[in-house]
Protein backbone atom coordinates (compact mmCIF):
# COMPACT_ATOMS: atom_id res chain seq x y z
CA UNK A 1 0.00 0.00 0.00
CA UNK A 2 2.73 2.41 0.91
CA UNK A 3 4.67 1.59 -1.98
CA UNK A 4 1.18 2.45 -4.14
CA UNK A 5 0.89 5.64 -2.69
CA UNK A 6 4.85 6.48 -3.28
CA UNK A 7 4.33 5.58 -7.33
CA UNK A 8 1.14 7.82 -7.32
CA UNK A 9 3.16 10.80 -5.91
CA UNK A 10 6.01 9.87 -8.15
CA UNK A 11 3.39 10.03 -11.68
CA UNK A 12 2.12 14.01 -10.03
CA UNK A 13 5.44 14.83 -9.28
CA UNK A 14 5.94 16.95 -12.67
CA UNK A 15 2.75 18.22 -12.40
CA UNK A 16 3.83 19.70 -9.27
CA UNK A 17 7.34 20.80 -10.40
CA UNK A 18 5.80 22.85 -13.19
CA UNK A 19 3.00 24.32 -11.07
CA UNK A 20 5.39 25.48 -7.92
CA UNK A 21 7.77 26.29 -10.43
CA UNK A 22 6.30 28.32 -12.86
CA UNK A 23 2.85 29.47 -11.58
CA UNK A 24 2.98 29.44 -7.35
CA UNK A 25 6.37 30.77 -7.30
CA UNK A 26 6.29 33.35 -10.21
CA UNK A 27 2.75 34.49 -8.10
CA UNK A 28 4.52 35.02 -4.39
CA UNK A 29 7.39 36.18 -6.40
CA UNK A 30 5.41 38.77 -8.06
CA UNK A 31 4.21 40.23 -4.90
CA UNK A 32 7.96 40.72 -3.78
CA UNK A 33 8.80 42.55 -6.90
CA UNK A 34 5.70 44.97 -7.09
CA UNK A 35 7.78 46.02 -3.35
CA UNK A 36 10.80 47.17 -5.11
CA UNK A 37 12.34 50.69 -6.68
CA UNK A 38 12.52 50.36 -10.58
CA UNK A 39 15.82 49.00 -10.71
CA UNK A 40 15.07 46.67 -8.12
CA UNK A 41 18.11 47.77 -6.08
CA UNK A 42 15.53 48.96 -2.84
CA UNK A 43 12.80 47.56 -1.09
CA UNK A 44 9.93 50.23 -0.83
CA UNK A 45 6.78 48.19 0.54
CA UNK A 46 3.93 49.52 -0.68
CA UNK A 47 5.02 52.33 -2.68
CA UNK A 48 4.40 51.36 -6.60
CA UNK A 49 0.85 50.57 -4.87
CA UNK A 50 0.31 53.95 -3.30
CA UNK A 51 2.02 56.02 -6.35
CA UNK A 52 -0.54 53.66 -8.98
CA UNK A 53 -3.21 54.76 -6.86
CA UNK A 54 -2.19 58.70 -6.44
CA UNK A 55 -2.52 58.71 -10.51
CA UNK A 56 -5.48 59.21 -12.64
CA UNK A 57 -4.29 57.14 -15.45
CA UNK A 58 -4.72 54.42 -13.53
CA UNK A 59 -8.17 55.03 -11.61
CA UNK A 60 -9.05 55.24 -15.24
CA UNK A 61 -7.90 52.13 -15.72
CA UNK A 62 -9.64 50.10 -13.44
CA UNK A 63 -12.76 51.88 -14.35
CA UNK A 64 -12.15 51.00 -18.35
CA UNK A 65 -11.44 47.27 -16.99
CA UNK A 66 -14.43 46.90 -15.32
CA UNK A 67 -16.64 48.50 -17.80
CA UNK A 68 -14.60 46.61 -20.37
CA UNK A 69 -15.26 42.95 -18.86
CA UNK A 70 -18.85 43.69 -16.75
CA UNK A 71 -20.18 44.95 -20.48
CA UNK A 72 -18.91 42.17 -22.16
CA UNK A 73 -19.61 39.55 -20.71
CA UNK A 74 -23.08 40.39 -20.25
CA UNK A 75 -23.13 40.87 -23.84
CA UNK A 76 -21.91 37.44 -24.38
CA UNK A 77 -24.02 36.04 -22.35
CA UNK A 78 -26.86 37.44 -23.75
CA UNK A 79 -25.65 36.46 -26.99
CA UNK A 80 -25.09 33.28 -25.69
CA UNK A 81 -28.53 32.48 -24.32
CA UNK A 82 -30.35 33.58 -27.53
CA UNK A 83 -28.35 31.83 -29.58
CA UNK A 84 -28.57 28.54 -28.08
CA UNK A 85 -32.55 28.81 -27.68
CA UNK A 86 -32.30 29.32 -31.51
CA UNK A 87 -30.41 26.38 -32.26
CA UNK A 88 -32.34 24.19 -30.04
CA UNK A 89 -35.42 25.06 -31.66
CA UNK A 90 -34.04 23.63 -34.72
CA UNK A 91 -34.26 19.89 -36.19
CA UNK A 92 -31.95 18.14 -34.87
CA UNK A 93 -30.49 17.48 -38.25
CA UNK A 94 -29.37 20.91 -38.90
CA UNK A 95 -28.29 22.10 -35.30
CA UNK A 96 -24.63 20.66 -36.04
CA UNK A 97 -23.89 22.76 -38.87
CA UNK A 98 -25.27 25.63 -37.38
CA UNK A 99 -23.08 24.70 -34.38
CA UNK A 100 -20.38 24.65 -36.14
CA UNK A 101 -21.06 27.49 -38.10
CA UNK A 102 -21.27 30.10 -35.44
CA UNK A 103 -18.34 28.53 -33.33
CA UNK A 104 -15.95 29.81 -35.71
CA UNK A 105 -14.83 33.31 -33.87
CA UNK A 106 -13.87 31.18 -30.74
CA UNK A 107 -11.71 28.78 -32.76
CA UNK A 108 -9.54 31.64 -34.99
CA UNK A 109 -6.43 32.65 -32.52
CA UNK A 110 -7.91 35.86 -31.14
CA UNK A 111 -4.83 37.72 -31.76
CA UNK A 112 -5.06 37.07 -35.29
CA UNK A 113 -9.34 37.67 -35.42
CA UNK A 114 -8.12 41.31 -33.64
CA UNK A 115 -5.75 41.48 -36.83
CA UNK A 116 -9.00 41.38 -38.80
CA UNK A 117 -10.94 43.63 -36.46
CA UNK A 118 -8.38 46.40 -36.59
CA UNK A 119 -8.53 45.88 -40.59
CA UNK A 120 -12.70 46.34 -40.14
CA UNK A 121 -11.95 49.45 -38.23
CA UNK A 122 -9.37 51.05 -40.46
CA UNK A 123 -9.82 54.94 -40.16
CA UNK A 124 -9.22 55.79 -43.81
CA UNK A 125 -10.46 52.20 -45.53
CA UNK A 126 -12.88 50.98 -43.14
CA UNK A 127 -15.07 48.38 -44.59
CA UNK A 128 -18.13 49.37 -42.11
CA UNK A 129 -18.07 53.06 -42.91
CA UNK A 130 -17.93 52.37 -46.70
CA UNK A 131 -21.45 50.69 -46.08
CA UNK A 132 -22.63 53.67 -43.28
CA UNK A 133 -21.76 56.21 -45.92
CA UNK A 134 -23.16 54.65 -49.07
CA UNK A 135 -26.59 54.30 -46.98
CA UNK A 136 -26.19 58.10 -46.05
CA UNK A 137 -25.12 57.85 -42.78
CA UNK A 138 -21.79 59.96 -40.99
CA UNK A 139 -18.48 57.74 -40.75
CA UNK A 140 -17.59 56.27 -37.43
CA UNK A 141 -14.26 56.98 -36.26
CA UNK A 142 -13.97 53.15 -34.50
CA UNK A 143 -10.69 53.29 -32.85
CA UNK A 144 -9.62 56.95 -33.38
CA UNK A 145 -11.90 58.98 -30.68
CA UNK A 146 -11.65 57.59 -27.24
CA UNK A 147 -15.61 56.69 -26.97
CA UNK A 148 -16.14 54.87 -30.05
CA UNK A 149 -12.88 53.02 -29.53
CA UNK A 150 -14.06 51.81 -25.40
CA UNK A 151 -17.34 50.72 -27.64
CA UNK A 152 -14.95 49.12 -30.49
CA UNK A 153 -12.79 47.26 -28.06
CA UNK A 154 -15.99 45.36 -26.18
CA UNK A 155 -17.74 44.51 -29.84
CA UNK A 156 -14.36 42.59 -30.73
CA UNK A 157 -14.67 40.79 -27.37
CA UNK A 158 -18.34 39.87 -27.41
CA UNK A 159 -17.50 38.35 -30.75
CA UNK A 160 -15.12 36.63 -29.61
CA UNK A 161 -16.55 35.27 -26.53
CA UNK A 162 -20.21 34.79 -27.18
CA UNK A 163 -19.70 31.14 -28.84
CA UNK A 164 -17.78 29.96 -25.71
CA UNK A 165 -20.90 30.75 -23.97
CA UNK A 166 -23.04 29.32 -26.61
CA UNK A 167 -21.75 26.26 -26.87
CA UNK A 168 -21.76 26.21 -22.81
CA UNK A 169 -25.49 26.69 -22.81
CA UNK A 170 -26.21 24.47 -25.78
CA UNK A 171 -24.76 21.62 -23.71
CA UNK A 172 -26.81 22.46 -20.97
CA UNK A 173 -30.36 22.73 -22.16
CA UNK A 174 -29.93 19.17 -23.83
CA UNK A 175 -29.22 17.81 -19.96
CA UNK A 176 -32.81 19.43 -19.15
CA UNK A 177 -35.49 16.54 -19.03
CA UNK A 178 -37.94 16.52 -21.82
CA UNK A 179 -40.64 15.30 -19.37
CA UNK A 180 -40.35 18.49 -17.52
CA UNK A 181 -41.60 20.74 -20.84
CA UNK A 182 -43.92 18.12 -21.88
CA UNK A 183 -45.58 18.05 -18.01
CA UNK A 184 -45.46 21.79 -18.78
CA UNK A 185 -47.33 22.11 -21.79
CA UNK A 186 -50.20 19.53 -20.83
CA UNK A 187 -50.38 22.54 -17.82
CA UNK A 188 -50.57 25.28 -20.49
CA UNK A 189 -47.85 26.98 -19.71
CA UNK A 190 -46.36 29.72 -22.17
CA UNK A 191 -42.73 29.55 -23.57
CA UNK A 192 -41.80 32.37 -21.47
CA UNK A 193 -43.04 30.39 -18.61
CA UNK A 194 -41.24 27.43 -19.59
CA UNK A 195 -38.16 29.29 -20.04
CA UNK A 196 -37.76 31.44 -16.66
CA UNK A 197 -39.64 28.05 -14.54
CA UNK A 198 -38.29 25.35 -15.81
CA UNK A 199 -34.85 26.54 -18.45
CA UNK A 200 -33.51 28.81 -16.26
CA UNK A 201 -33.62 26.92 -12.93
CA UNK A 202 -31.87 23.74 -14.00
CA UNK A 203 -29.04 25.75 -16.00
CA UNK A 204 -28.50 28.10 -13.35
CA UNK A 205 -25.40 26.30 -12.43
CA UNK A 206 -23.78 26.21 -15.53
CA UNK A 207 -24.46 29.36 -16.07
CA UNK A 208 -23.15 30.98 -12.77
CA UNK A 209 -19.68 29.24 -13.67
CA UNK A 210 -19.42 30.45 -17.20
CA UNK A 211 -20.07 33.87 -15.99
CA UNK A 212 -17.89 33.57 -13.63
CA UNK A 213 -15.20 32.27 -15.96
CA UNK A 214 -15.80 34.33 -18.35
CA UNK A 215 -15.44 37.24 -16.30
CA UNK A 216 -11.84 35.86 -15.37
CA UNK A 217 -10.72 35.38 -18.75
CA UNK A 218 -12.47 38.94 -19.71
CA UNK A 219 -10.94 40.87 -16.78
CA UNK A 220 -7.50 39.37 -17.70
CA UNK A 221 -7.88 39.92 -21.17
CA UNK A 222 -5.05 41.58 -23.73
CA UNK A 223 -4.61 40.43 -26.87
CA UNK A 224 -7.81 42.41 -28.66
CA UNK A 225 -6.99 45.67 -26.62
CA UNK A 226 -2.89 44.99 -27.25
CA UNK A 227 -3.45 44.81 -30.67
CA UNK A 228 -6.53 47.22 -32.05
CA UNK A 229 -5.14 50.80 -29.97
CA UNK A 230 -2.57 49.74 -27.43
CA UNK A 231 -4.11 51.65 -24.89
CA UNK A 232 -4.90 54.68 -26.77
CA UNK A 233 -6.19 57.30 -27.66
CA UNK A 234 -5.22 58.98 -24.33
CA UNK A 235 -4.99 55.51 -22.34
CA UNK A 236 -8.39 55.14 -22.76
CA UNK A 237 -8.99 51.76 -23.52
CA UNK A 238 -6.30 50.33 -21.53
CA UNK A 239 -6.83 47.20 -18.95
CA UNK A 240 -4.83 45.92 -16.56
CA UNK A 241 -3.15 43.49 -18.62
CA UNK A 242 -1.95 46.23 -21.22
CA UNK A 243 -1.26 48.63 -18.64
CA UNK A 244 1.05 46.29 -17.30
CA UNK A 245 2.67 45.43 -19.99
CA UNK A 246 3.23 49.17 -20.63
CA UNK A 247 4.82 49.98 -17.74
CA UNK A 248 6.50 46.40 -16.93
CA UNK A 249 8.15 45.41 -20.34
CA UNK A 250 7.59 48.33 -22.75
CA UNK A 251 8.78 50.58 -20.30
CA UNK A 252 10.98 48.34 -18.29
CA UNK A 253 9.82 49.14 -15.13
CA UNK A 254 8.65 45.34 -13.93
CA UNK A 255 7.84 46.29 -10.14
CA UNK A 256 5.37 48.86 -11.23
CA UNK A 257 3.84 46.64 -13.80
CA UNK A 258 3.46 43.64 -11.20
CA UNK A 259 2.24 45.90 -8.68
CA UNK A 260 -0.51 46.97 -11.65
CA UNK A 261 -1.36 42.80 -12.46
CA UNK A 262 -1.91 42.27 -8.61
CA UNK A 263 -4.70 44.66 -9.14
CA UNK A 264 -6.66 41.69 -10.53
CA UNK A 265 -5.95 39.24 -7.99
CA UNK A 266 -8.85 39.99 -5.57
CA UNK A 267 -11.69 39.87 -8.16
CA UNK A 268 -10.12 36.88 -9.85
CA UNK A 269 -9.52 34.95 -6.49
CA UNK A 270 -13.27 35.96 -5.72
CA UNK A 271 -14.41 34.53 -8.84
CA UNK A 272 -12.49 31.34 -8.28
CA UNK A 273 -13.66 30.70 -5.25
CA UNK A 274 -17.44 30.83 -6.53
CA UNK A 275 -16.27 28.72 -9.51
CA UNK A 276 -15.00 26.00 -7.25
CA UNK A 277 -18.08 25.77 -5.08
CA UNK A 278 -20.06 25.66 -8.57
CA UNK A 279 -18.03 22.72 -10.17
CA UNK A 280 -18.23 20.72 -7.26
CA UNK A 281 -21.70 21.12 -6.76
CA UNK A 282 -22.13 20.05 -10.15
CA UNK A 283 -20.19 17.46 -9.95
CA UNK A 284 -22.51 16.44 -7.04
CA UNK A 285 -25.53 16.63 -8.99
CA UNK A 286 -24.40 15.06 -11.95
CA UNK A 287 -23.05 11.99 -9.61
CA UNK B 1 -36.83 16.65 -30.70
CA UNK B 2 -38.99 19.99 -30.22
CA UNK B 3 -41.52 20.40 -27.39
CA UNK B 4 -44.10 20.96 -29.59
CA UNK B 5 -44.37 18.58 -32.17
CA UNK B 6 -43.92 15.97 -29.20
CA UNK B 7 -46.94 16.94 -27.34
CA UNK B 8 -48.77 17.72 -30.81
CA UNK B 9 -48.43 13.87 -31.63
CA UNK B 10 -48.58 12.75 -28.19
CA UNK B 11 -52.20 15.07 -28.06
CA UNK B 12 -54.31 13.89 -30.67
CA UNK B 13 -57.48 15.35 -29.63
CA UNK B 14 -58.60 17.64 -32.12
CA UNK B 15 -57.77 18.65 -35.67
CA UNK B 16 -57.83 22.09 -34.81
CA UNK B 17 -55.42 22.29 -31.79
CA UNK B 18 -52.73 20.05 -33.83
CA UNK B 19 -53.28 22.42 -36.83
CA UNK B 20 -52.52 25.81 -34.95
CA UNK B 21 -49.59 24.12 -32.85
CA UNK B 22 -48.05 23.54 -36.40
CA UNK B 23 -48.71 26.70 -37.31
CA UNK B 24 -46.78 28.03 -34.30
CA UNK B 25 -44.08 25.34 -34.81
CA UNK B 26 -43.75 26.59 -38.06
CA UNK B 27 -43.18 30.40 -37.43
CA UNK B 28 -40.98 29.96 -34.50
CA UNK B 29 -38.67 27.80 -36.90
CA UNK B 30 -39.11 30.49 -39.72
CA UNK B 31 -38.23 33.10 -36.66
CA UNK B 32 -35.08 31.11 -35.07
CA UNK B 33 -33.75 30.67 -38.78
CA UNK B 34 -33.97 34.36 -39.15
CA UNK B 35 -32.46 35.40 -36.07
CA UNK B 36 -29.46 32.50 -36.58
CA UNK B 37 -28.56 33.92 -40.37
CA UNK B 38 -28.41 37.61 -38.22
CA UNK B 39 -26.31 36.33 -35.35
CA UNK B 40 -24.13 33.97 -38.42
CA UNK B 41 -24.11 36.87 -40.20
CA UNK B 42 -22.29 39.13 -37.05
CA UNK B 43 -19.97 36.09 -36.60
CA UNK B 44 -18.42 35.74 -40.00
CA UNK B 45 -17.98 39.30 -41.08
CA UNK B 46 -14.01 38.86 -40.01
CA UNK B 47 -13.32 35.83 -41.29
CA UNK B 48 -15.53 36.76 -44.81
CA UNK B 49 -13.57 40.35 -44.99
CA UNK B 50 -10.12 38.72 -44.29
CA UNK B 51 -10.49 36.19 -46.79
CA UNK B 52 -11.75 38.92 -49.24
CA UNK B 53 -8.87 41.58 -48.67
CA UNK B 54 -6.21 38.53 -49.34
CA UNK B 55 -7.53 37.40 -52.12
CA UNK B 56 -6.98 41.29 -53.63
CA UNK B 57 -4.16 42.92 -55.11
CA UNK B 58 -2.34 46.25 -53.37
CA UNK B 59 -3.68 48.63 -55.84
CA UNK B 60 -7.56 47.57 -55.53
CA UNK B 61 -7.18 47.48 -51.54
CA UNK B 62 -5.12 50.82 -51.26
CA UNK B 63 -7.44 52.82 -54.12
CA UNK B 64 -10.74 52.11 -52.35
CA UNK B 65 -12.54 52.83 -55.73
CA UNK B 66 -14.82 49.75 -55.48
CA UNK B 67 -16.55 47.99 -52.99
CA UNK B 68 -14.39 46.58 -50.14
CA UNK B 69 -16.87 43.40 -48.70
CA UNK B 70 -16.31 42.22 -52.85
CA UNK B 71 -13.20 41.65 -54.83
CA UNK B 72 -13.68 43.76 -58.28
CA UNK B 73 -10.34 43.80 -60.12
CA UNK B 74 -10.25 40.05 -60.09
CA UNK B 75 -8.56 37.32 -57.84
CA UNK B 76 -4.86 36.88 -57.26
CA UNK B 77 -2.66 34.79 -54.93
CA UNK B 78 0.19 37.05 -55.09
CA UNK B 79 -0.61 38.29 -51.15
CA UNK B 80 0.13 34.68 -50.38
CA UNK B 81 3.00 34.32 -52.96
CA UNK B 82 4.84 37.92 -50.98
CA UNK B 83 3.96 36.45 -47.87
CA UNK B 84 5.88 32.68 -48.05
CA UNK B 85 8.61 34.29 -50.20
CA UNK B 86 9.35 38.13 -49.25
CA UNK B 87 8.81 38.08 -45.47
CA UNK B 88 9.64 35.62 -42.00
CA UNK B 89 6.23 34.01 -42.23
CA UNK B 90 7.80 30.84 -43.16
CA UNK B 91 10.40 31.24 -39.88
CA UNK B 92 7.31 31.93 -37.89
CA UNK B 93 5.90 29.24 -39.21
CA UNK B 94 8.65 26.51 -38.33
CA UNK B 95 8.78 28.32 -34.55
CA UNK B 96 5.17 27.66 -33.83
CA UNK B 97 5.50 24.00 -35.09
CA UNK B 98 8.18 23.52 -33.17
CA UNK B 99 7.21 25.10 -29.62
CA UNK B 100 3.27 23.79 -30.20
CA UNK B 101 4.34 19.59 -30.67
CA UNK B 102 6.50 20.12 -27.64
CA UNK B 103 4.03 21.42 -25.83
CA UNK B 104 1.22 19.41 -26.70
CA UNK B 105 3.92 16.17 -25.97
CA UNK B 106 5.02 17.53 -22.50
CA UNK B 107 1.61 17.93 -21.58
CA UNK B 108 0.11 14.78 -22.51
CA UNK B 109 2.89 13.07 -20.96
CA UNK B 110 2.47 15.38 -17.52
CA UNK B 111 -0.94 15.30 -17.17
CA UNK B 112 -2.14 11.85 -18.23
CA UNK B 113 0.51 10.78 -15.64
CA UNK B 114 -0.69 13.33 -12.93
CA UNK B 115 -4.29 12.38 -13.90
CA UNK B 116 -3.87 8.54 -13.45
CA UNK B 117 -2.44 9.09 -10.42
CA UNK B 118 -4.88 11.70 -8.63
CA UNK B 119 -7.77 9.98 -10.63
CA UNK B 120 -7.30 6.52 -9.39
CA UNK B 121 -4.32 5.70 -6.88
CA UNK B 122 -5.05 8.82 -4.22
CA UNK B 123 -2.48 9.61 -1.99
CA UNK B 124 -2.07 12.13 0.89
CA UNK B 125 -2.79 15.12 -0.29
CA UNK B 126 -3.99 14.12 -3.60
CA UNK B 127 -7.45 15.61 -3.07
CA UNK B 128 -6.26 18.99 -2.38
CA UNK B 129 -3.71 18.77 -5.28
CA UNK B 130 -6.41 18.17 -7.79
CA UNK B 131 -8.36 21.60 -6.11
CA UNK B 132 -5.09 23.22 -6.73
CA UNK B 133 -4.85 21.66 -10.14
CA UNK B 134 -7.93 23.56 -10.84
CA UNK B 135 -7.51 26.53 -9.16
CA UNK B 136 -4.24 27.29 -11.54
CA UNK B 137 -5.93 26.89 -14.81
CA UNK B 138 -7.80 30.00 -13.51
CA UNK B 139 -4.78 32.15 -12.86
CA UNK B 140 -4.78 34.35 -15.93
CA UNK B 141 -1.26 34.79 -18.20
CA UNK B 142 -1.39 38.01 -17.77
CA UNK B 143 -0.82 38.03 -13.83
CA UNK B 144 1.97 35.86 -14.50
CA UNK B 145 4.01 37.42 -17.16
CA UNK B 146 6.31 40.12 -15.24
CA UNK B 147 7.47 37.68 -13.32
CA UNK B 148 8.00 34.85 -15.26
CA UNK B 149 9.70 37.42 -17.39
CA UNK B 150 12.43 37.86 -14.62
CA UNK B 151 12.36 33.95 -14.60
CA UNK B 152 13.01 33.38 -18.19
CA UNK B 153 15.97 36.24 -17.86
CA UNK B 154 17.56 34.34 -15.05
CA UNK B 155 17.41 31.10 -16.94
CA UNK B 156 18.88 32.07 -20.39
CA UNK B 157 15.66 31.79 -22.53
CA UNK B 158 14.57 35.60 -22.78
CA UNK B 159 14.38 35.76 -26.96
CA UNK B 160 14.46 32.19 -27.13
CA UNK B 161 11.05 29.73 -28.42
CA UNK B 162 12.74 27.68 -26.01
CA UNK B 163 11.63 29.75 -23.31
CA UNK B 164 8.06 29.43 -24.82
CA UNK B 165 8.07 25.73 -24.51
CA UNK B 166 9.21 26.42 -20.74
CA UNK B 167 6.11 28.62 -19.72
CA UNK B 168 3.42 27.14 -22.13
CA UNK B 169 2.47 24.71 -20.30
CA UNK B 170 1.15 26.68 -17.39
CA UNK B 171 -1.20 27.17 -19.61
CA UNK B 172 -2.48 23.62 -21.09
CA UNK B 173 -1.10 21.06 -18.18
CA UNK B 174 -3.60 22.09 -15.52
CA UNK B 175 -6.85 22.44 -17.95
CA UNK B 176 -5.48 18.90 -19.25
CA UNK B 177 -4.98 17.69 -15.91
CA UNK B 178 -7.92 18.18 -14.73
CA UNK B 179 -10.09 16.87 -17.90
CA UNK B 180 -7.91 13.96 -17.82
CA UNK B 181 -9.01 13.15 -13.76
CA UNK B 182 -12.73 13.45 -14.74
CA UNK B 183 -12.36 10.60 -18.30
CA UNK B 184 -10.56 8.59 -16.10
CA UNK B 185 -12.76 8.47 -12.87
CA UNK B 186 -15.71 7.31 -15.30
CA UNK B 187 -13.88 4.10 -15.67
CA UNK B 188 -15.28 1.42 -13.91
CA UNK B 189 -13.05 0.20 -10.76
CA UNK B 190 -13.66 -3.61 -11.88
CA UNK B 191 -11.27 -3.00 -15.30
CA UNK B 192 -8.53 -2.31 -12.66
CA UNK B 193 -9.06 -4.94 -10.65
CA UNK B 194 -9.05 -7.37 -13.26
CA UNK B 195 -6.13 -5.76 -14.75
CA UNK B 196 -4.44 -6.39 -10.91
CA UNK B 197 -5.30 -9.89 -10.94
CA UNK B 198 -4.08 -10.88 -14.10
CA UNK B 199 -0.77 -8.97 -12.25
CA UNK B 200 -0.29 -5.80 -14.05
CA UNK B 201 1.52 -2.85 -13.01
CA UNK B 202 1.01 0.25 -12.37
CA UNK B 203 2.32 1.62 -15.88
CA UNK B 204 1.12 -1.54 -17.74
CA UNK B 205 -2.33 -0.53 -16.11
CA UNK B 206 -2.51 3.11 -17.60
CA UNK B 207 -1.02 2.06 -21.16
CA UNK B 208 -2.92 -1.05 -21.43
CA UNK B 209 -6.64 0.29 -20.24
CA UNK B 210 -6.39 4.01 -19.12
CA UNK B 211 -5.21 5.21 -22.49
CA UNK B 212 -7.16 3.28 -24.49
CA UNK B 213 -10.56 3.06 -22.78
CA UNK B 214 -9.99 7.55 -22.51
CA UNK B 215 -9.06 8.07 -25.89
CA UNK B 216 -11.80 10.50 -26.53
CA UNK B 217 -11.08 12.47 -23.17
CA UNK B 218 -6.91 12.12 -24.40
CA UNK B 219 -7.65 13.61 -27.92
CA UNK B 220 -9.70 16.32 -26.69
CA UNK B 221 -7.33 17.35 -23.90
CA UNK B 222 -4.71 17.38 -27.03
CA UNK B 223 -7.10 19.53 -29.45
CA UNK B 224 -7.00 22.06 -26.27
CA UNK B 225 -3.68 22.06 -25.78
CA UNK B 226 -2.32 22.15 -29.26
CA UNK B 227 -5.49 25.47 -29.72
CA UNK B 228 -3.98 26.69 -26.76
CA UNK B 229 -0.07 26.78 -27.59
CA UNK B 230 -0.91 27.74 -31.06
CA UNK B 231 -2.60 30.74 -30.24
CA UNK B 232 -0.71 31.84 -27.23
CA UNK B 233 0.53 35.81 -27.40
CA UNK B 234 1.14 36.53 -24.07
CA UNK B 235 4.20 35.19 -23.25
CA UNK B 236 5.52 35.43 -27.15
CA UNK B 237 4.86 39.28 -26.57
CA UNK B 238 6.63 39.70 -23.55
CA UNK B 239 9.36 37.40 -24.02
CA UNK B 240 10.55 37.56 -28.24
CA UNK B 241 12.03 40.24 -29.66
CA UNK B 242 13.83 39.26 -32.52
CA UNK B 243 12.07 37.32 -36.01
CA UNK B 244 14.29 34.74 -35.76
CA UNK B 245 13.04 33.78 -33.05
CA UNK B 246 9.16 34.66 -33.32
CA UNK B 247 5.93 32.74 -33.18
CA UNK B 248 2.47 33.28 -35.92
CA UNK B 249 1.13 35.22 -33.39
CA UNK B 250 2.99 37.89 -32.80
CA UNK B 251 4.90 37.45 -36.11
CA UNK B 252 2.24 38.62 -37.82
CA UNK B 253 0.88 41.49 -35.86
CA UNK B 254 4.39 42.67 -35.69
CA UNK B 255 6.70 42.38 -37.96
CA UNK B 256 4.79 41.70 -40.58
CA UNK B 257 3.64 45.60 -40.33
CA UNK B 258 6.68 47.46 -41.78
CA UNK B 259 6.72 51.28 -42.01
CA UNK B 260 3.86 53.72 -41.63
CA UNK B 261 1.93 51.72 -45.25
CA UNK B 262 0.24 48.73 -44.11
CA UNK B 263 -0.03 45.83 -46.71
CA UNK B 264 -3.35 44.99 -45.68
CA UNK B 265 -3.57 41.75 -48.41
CA UNK B 266 -0.52 40.78 -47.05
CA UNK B 267 -1.00 41.04 -43.35
CA UNK B 268 -4.92 39.68 -44.37
CA UNK B 269 -2.85 36.20 -45.96
CA UNK B 270 -1.34 36.20 -42.92
CA UNK B 271 -3.28 36.42 -40.56
CA UNK B 272 -5.57 33.50 -42.56
CA UNK B 273 -2.65 30.62 -42.93
CA UNK B 274 -1.72 31.05 -39.74
CA UNK B 275 -5.20 30.57 -38.36
CA UNK B 276 -5.65 27.99 -41.16
CA UNK B 277 -4.38 24.86 -38.26
CA UNK B 278 -6.76 25.51 -35.56
CA UNK B 279 -9.82 25.74 -38.19
CA UNK B 280 -8.61 22.42 -39.80
CA UNK B 281 -8.57 20.42 -36.88
CA UNK B 282 -11.69 22.17 -35.75
CA UNK B 283 -13.53 21.27 -38.87
CA UNK B 284 -12.16 17.77 -38.86
CA UNK B 285 -12.71 16.72 -35.17
CA UNK B 286 -15.45 19.30 -33.84
CA UNK B 287 -16.79 16.87 -31.42
CA UNK B 288 -13.48 16.14 -29.73
CA UNK B 289 -13.08 20.62 -29.47
CA UNK B 290 -16.49 20.94 -27.71
CA UNK B 291 -16.06 18.27 -25.79
CA UNK B 292 -12.70 19.87 -24.63
CA UNK B 293 -14.81 22.64 -23.93
CA UNK B 294 -17.80 21.76 -21.89
CA UNK B 295 -15.60 19.04 -20.06
CA UNK B 296 -13.69 22.31 -18.19
CA UNK B 297 -17.06 22.78 -16.27
CA UNK B 298 -18.01 19.41 -14.56
CA UNK B 299 -16.01 17.51 -12.43
CA UNK B 300 -16.34 14.21 -14.23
Amino acid sequence: MRRRSTIAFLMCLPLIVIITSLVLYPACYSIYLSMLNKSQTRFIGLGNFSFLLSRDVFWMVMEQTAIFALSAVFFKAMIGLITAHLINNLPVKGQRKWRGMLLVPWVIPLALSSLGWWWLFDPTHSAFNYILSSLGFEEVPWLSSPYWARFSVILVNVWYGAPFFLIMYLAALKSVPEQLYEAASIDGASAWQKFVHITLPMMRNIIAITVLFSLIVTFANFDIVQIMTAGGPRNMTHVFATYSFMLGIRSGDLPLGAATSLFMFPILAFAAIFILRGVRKRGREIG
Amino acid sequence: MSTAAAVAARAPQSRGVRASLSRNRRWALITSYVFLVIFAIFFLIPPYYMVVTALKSDAEVAHMATNPWIVADGFTLDQFKILLTQTDFLIFFKNTIIVTVSVVAITMVVSVLAAFSLGRMKFWGSSILATGIFLTYLVPDTLLFIPLFQIVKAVGLLNSYWGMILVYPTLTVPFCTWIMIGYFQSIPKELDEAALIDGAGHMQMLTKIFIPVALPGIIAAMIFAFTVSWAAFVYPMAFLYSADQQVLTVGTVTSLIRGDVYKWGMLMAGALVAAAPPLVIYAFLMDYYIAGLTAGATKG
